[in-house]
C-alpha cells in the first residue's frame, strides 16, 4: 500500500541526502520525494510518498525518527488531505490540426499552455496524482516529448495541521 | 579572549572530560596537532588511523567513557570508516575528528580532500561539517551528547583547515538544544505492568540479554530479576559478562554457535524477555521457528528495534536499567519448577565440550586457561573475529561487564588489537589479553609498535592454525572441502614481537601453556604468544546459516 507521509526536518544541509540514503540503504522504495521550506525558514517539510506494508512503514517512520535532523513525521494516508502535484508536460503540435485538439484537452483539464514552440506545445497542469496521470495518458496520442513532475505535496484538511505546534504523533 | 578553532576543540574535549585521545597527525589537522602541544590531553599516536578508530572503540567499552579519534582529512578520515561502521553497529559511544580542506577548497578535488560526512552518512549515529567557527564549541557539545545518550553511537565532525586557523569568542554551551533528538525515553506503567503479567503467567521464562544491559549499566538490576522469577539468562556476544556465567542461572551465549542449552532453551521457553538486544540473525538463526511458543516481551530504548525482524508481543521502549528496576518492583518471585530441572538436565547433557585428547594443541585449551589465570583479576579479553572469538565466548568465564571486547555486528578483522590497545590506555591496572587468530591478527599487526611506545602490556594470545579457520570451517562443512585462498601464511611472530621491541613466546605443547601466560602476565612489555593449535579444529555447537536454534550441528 501506499502512504503518504509529512515529514518536518531541519533546515540543513544534506538533511536531503540524509532522508534519501535512509531510503536506499534500508531498501524501501521512493515513490516520490517532494521538499520545500516552511513558515518557518529553519525547517523544511518533505512530502514523501512510500509503497510498503505495515511494518515497512513503521520501519521508515522509526528510522526516520532516528535522524537528528527529523523533527516530526505524519503518516496523513488515512486523513482527509488535499493533494497537489504540478506537471509539465511537452507535447508535439507539428501538425497544427492537431492543436485545437490538444487545447481542448488542456481545457477539460484546467490545465495552461504556458509556451508554444513551432513543432510543440508545453502544458502546465496541478493536481492529484490521478488528475495528472490522466491527463498524461490524454496527450500520449499526440507524441510526448518531455514530462516533468514536481511529485506529490500534501496538507491535512480543516484545522488539523502537521506543523511544529500540532501534537506530535508517532 | 579570542581563540581558534583549534584551541576551541581542545578546551571543548577537556570540558568534556575527555583525557585520552587516539589519533594520527596530517596535513589537515595541523592546527590542531599545534593547540594539542599546549594542553594535558593523553594522545596516543597509533601506526594507522583504523587504529586510532578501533582504540578509541575499546577504550570506550572498557571504560564506559566515549571514545575519541583523530586523523587528517583525506586517507587519515577514510581510514577510520571501518572503525565507525563498527561502532556503529555495536552502539559504542565514540567522537570522530577529521580535518578537511579549508572551506574554499572544499569540493574542488582538493588534496587529500574526501566528503568524509557524506562517506560516513550511514554508519555514525550523526555528523557534522563544520563551517563556521562559531558553531564548533555547540557542535562539539552536541555530538558528545549525542553519542554517549539514548541508543549510543559515533559521531563525526569534520573540521576545514580555516576553520581550526580562525579566532572567535569561546564559551561552552551548558546545555543542547535539540528538537529532533529526545533520547530520554521511560517506559510506559502500562507496559511495565504488561510485561510483570507476562511473567506472573510464565511456566518457562527466558531472559535474553543484549549489549543494552552493559551501555544502560543495569547488570545489577539483571541479576535481581532473574533470581527473583528464577529465570535462566542467555546473553548475546555483545552481553558477554554482564551476567556472571558462574551463576547457576547462566545459559551463556545463544545463536549459531551459542550453547546447546540456551538455544533448547530458548526454543522451548513460553516467555522470553528480550533486553537491550536486537535479534541479529546470528542469534536468531530463521525467525519463522524462532521462540516458536513464546510471548516475547522487548524492553529496549530504540522503537526501531521493536518488532524490526522478529515479532513482538509487549513492548516496553525506555532506558534498560530503568524499565528493569521497575518491573523488578512489580514481579513477586518464583519457585522453582519443572523448568530448572529441565534447564540443569540439557546443561548436563549437552555440555560445552571439545576432545583434547587427540590432535595437537586445543584452542579451547589455550581459552579456558586464560580464563582460569585471570579469574581473580580485572581481565579485559578483547577479541578478533573468528573461530578463536567464537571459542573466547564459550570457553572464557565472564563475570564482569565490560570485561569482553569484541566486534559483534560487524565482525572486523583487525578489531582487536588496536581494542586491546585502548582497553589498556584506559585501563591501565587490568590485564588485557586479545584473543586473536593468525589471520586477524596481521590486519592491524603494525599496532605492535605503538603498544611499544606507550609501554602497554598487553598480551595478544594467537591460535596459530595456519587457516582463516571460520571461512574454513564453513568450506569444510557446506563448499564440500574445497579450500579456496583460506590456508595464509605469517610471519615468524616471536622474531616480530622482539623486532618490535615486544617479547615473543611460542607455545606448541599443553603443558607449556600455563608457564607461557604467567609470563606473559608478568611481563611490562606486550607479549606476543604464539600458540600452534590443531589446524582443522572446528566451533560446535553450530547452527547452520538459516536453520533453526535448536538444530544444531555437533550439540
Amino acid at each position: 500500500m501506499r502512504h503518504t507521509l509529512a515529514v518536518l526536518v531541519e533546515n540543513n544541509p544534506g538533511v536531503l541526502t540524509r532522508v534519501a540514503g535512509l531510503f536506499s540503504r534500508r531498501g524501501y522504495n521512493i515513490d516520490s520525494l517532494a521538499v520545500g521550506r516552511t513558515e518557518n525558514p529553519r525547517i523544511s517539510r518533505m512530502t514523501i510518498v512510500v509503497e510498503g506494508d505495515d511494518l515497512v512503514i513503521e520501519q521508515v517512520t522509526k528510522q526516520l525518527h532516528k535522524l537528528v535532523d527529523v523533527l516530526k513525521i505524519s503518516d496523513i494516508t488515512s486523513e482527509e488531505y488535499v493533494d497537489r502535484e504540478l506537471m509539465l508536460i511537452k507535447v508535439n503540435s507539428a501538425d497544427q490540426s492537431l492543436r485545437a485538439e490538444i487545447m481542448q484537452i488542456v481545457d477539460i483539464f484546467r490545465a495552461r499552455i504556458v509556451d508554444i514552440g513551432r513543432k510543440s506545445l508545453t502544458i502546465e497542469a496541478t493536481g492529484d496524482e490521478g488528475k495528472i496521470n490522466a491527463l498524461e495518458q490524454s496527450l500520449r496520442p499526440f507524441g510526448i516529448r518531455e514530462v516533468v513532475r514536481t511529485g506529490k505535496i500534501a496538507m491535512l484538511r480543516g484545522q488539523k495541521s502537521t506543523s511544529m505546534e500540532s501534537k506530535e504523533e508517532e | 579572549m579570542k581563540l581558534t578553532g583549534a584551541e576551541i576543540l581542545v578546551k571543548s574535549l577537556e570540558a568534556e572530560g575527555v583525557d585520552t585521545i587516539f589519533g594520527y597527525p596530517g596535513g589537515g589537522v595541523l592546527n590542531i596537532y599545534d593547540a594539542l602541544y599546549d594542553c594535558n590531553l593523553n594522545h596516543v599516536l597509533t601506526r594507522h588511523e583504523q587504529g586510532a578508530a578501533h582504540a578509541a572503540d575499546g577504550y570506550a567499552r572498557a571504560t564506559g567513557k566515549p571514545g575519541v579519534c583523530l586523523a587528517t582529512s583525506g586517507p587519515g578520515a577514510t581510514n577510520l570508516v571501518t572503525g565507525l561502521a563498527n561502532a556503529y553497529m555495536d552502539s559504542i559511544p565514540l567522537v570522530a575528528l577529521t580535518g578537511q580542506v579549508a572551506t574554499n577548497f572544499i569540493g574542488k578535488d582538493s588534496f587529500q580532500e574526501a566528503d568524509i560526512t557524506g562517506i560516513t552518512l550511514p554508519v555514525t549515529k550523526h555528523n557534522y561539517l563544520v563551517k563556521d567557527v562559531k558553531e564548533l564549541s555547540r557542535v562539539i557539545k552536541e555530538a558528545f551528547h549525542i553519542a554517549t545518550t539514548g541508543r549510543p553511537g559515533p559521531v563525526l565532525i569534520d573540521i576545514p583547515k580555516d576553520i581550526s586557523a580562525t579566532r572567535t569568542d569561546f564559551e561552552y554551551p551548558e546545555t543542547v538544544n535539540l528538537r529532533g533528538y529526545n533520547p530520554y525515553v521511560e517506559a510506559g506503567q502500562e507496559q511495565i505492568n504488561l510485561a510483570a503479567q507476562a511473567i506472573a503467567g510464565a511456566q518457562r521464562p527466558v531472559i535474553y540479554a543484549g549489549g543494552g544491559i552493559i551501555a544502560s549499566h543495569a547488570s545489577a538490576e539483571l541479576k535481581q530479576l532473574a533470581e527473583l522469577i528464577l529465570a535462566p539468562v542467555t546473553t548475546t556476544l555483545m552481553a558477554m559478562g554482564c551476567f556472571p556465567e558462574n551463576h547457576p542461572l547462566s545459559l551463556g551465549m545463544l545463536g549459531m554457535h551459542g550453547t546447546a542449552y540456551a538455544n533448547y532453551a530458548v526454543s522451548d521457553c513460553d516467555l522470553l524477555i528480550a533486553v537491550g538486544a536486537r535479534f541479529d540473525d546470528r542469534v536468531t538463526g530463521n525467525v519463522a521457528t524462532f521462540a516458536p511458543d513464546a510471548k516475547i516481551i522487548h524492553i529496549d530504548i530504540d522503537p526501531a528495534e521493536m518488532g524490526k525482524n522478529v515479532r513482538v508481543d509487549i513492548r516496553v521502549l525506555g532506558d534498560v536499567k530503568n524499565s528493569l528496576a521497575r518491573l523488578v518492583e512489580r514481579v513477586s518471585a518464583k519457585m522453582a519448577t519443572e523448568w530448572q530441572d529441565k534447564i540443569a538436565r540439557w546443561k548436563k547433557e549437552h555440555p560445552l565440550s571439545y576432545d583434547q585428547k587427540c590432535g595437537g594443541l586445543k584452542p579451547q585449551y589455550v581459552i579456558e586457561q586464560i580464563s582460569e589465570l585471570t579469574k581473580d583479576r580485572e581481565a579485559k579479553i578483547c577479541t578478533e573475529v573468528g573461530q578463536h572469538q567464537m571459542w573466547a565466548a564459550q570457553y572464557y568465564t565472564f563475570t564482569q561487564p565490560r570485561s569482553f571486547i569484541s566486534s559483534g555486528g560487524l565482525g572486523t578483522m583487525g578489531y582487536g588489537f588496536p581494542s586491546s590497545i585502548g582497553a589498556q590506555v584506559g585501563c591501565p591496572d587490568a590485564t588485557v589479553f586479545n584473543i586473536a587468530g593468525d589471520g586477524s591478527i596481521q590486519m592491524n599487526i603494525q599496532e605492535l609498535a605503538t603498544a611499544v611506545q606507550y609501554e602497554l602490556p598487553v598480551n595478544v594470545a594467537i591460535m596459530n592454525n595456519g587457516f582463516l579457520g571460520m571461512v574454513r570451517q564453513w568450506q569444510e562443512m557446506f563448499y564440500k572441502r574445497r579450500y579456496c585462498n583460506v590456508e595464509i601464511t605469517a610471519p615468524d611472530f616471536v622474531k616480530l614481537a622482539e623486532a618490535y621491541g615486544a617479547e615473543g613466546i611460542r607455545v606448541t605443547e599443553a603443558a607449556q601453556v600455563k608457564p607461557a601466560l604467567e609470563q606473559a602476565m608478568a611481563s611490562s612489555k606486550p607479549v606476543f604468544l604464539d600458540f600452534i593449535v590443531e589446524k582443522e579444529e572446528n566451533v560446535f555447537p553450530m547452527v547452520p546459516p538459516g536453520g533453526s536454534l535448536n538444530k544444531m550441528i555437533g550439540g
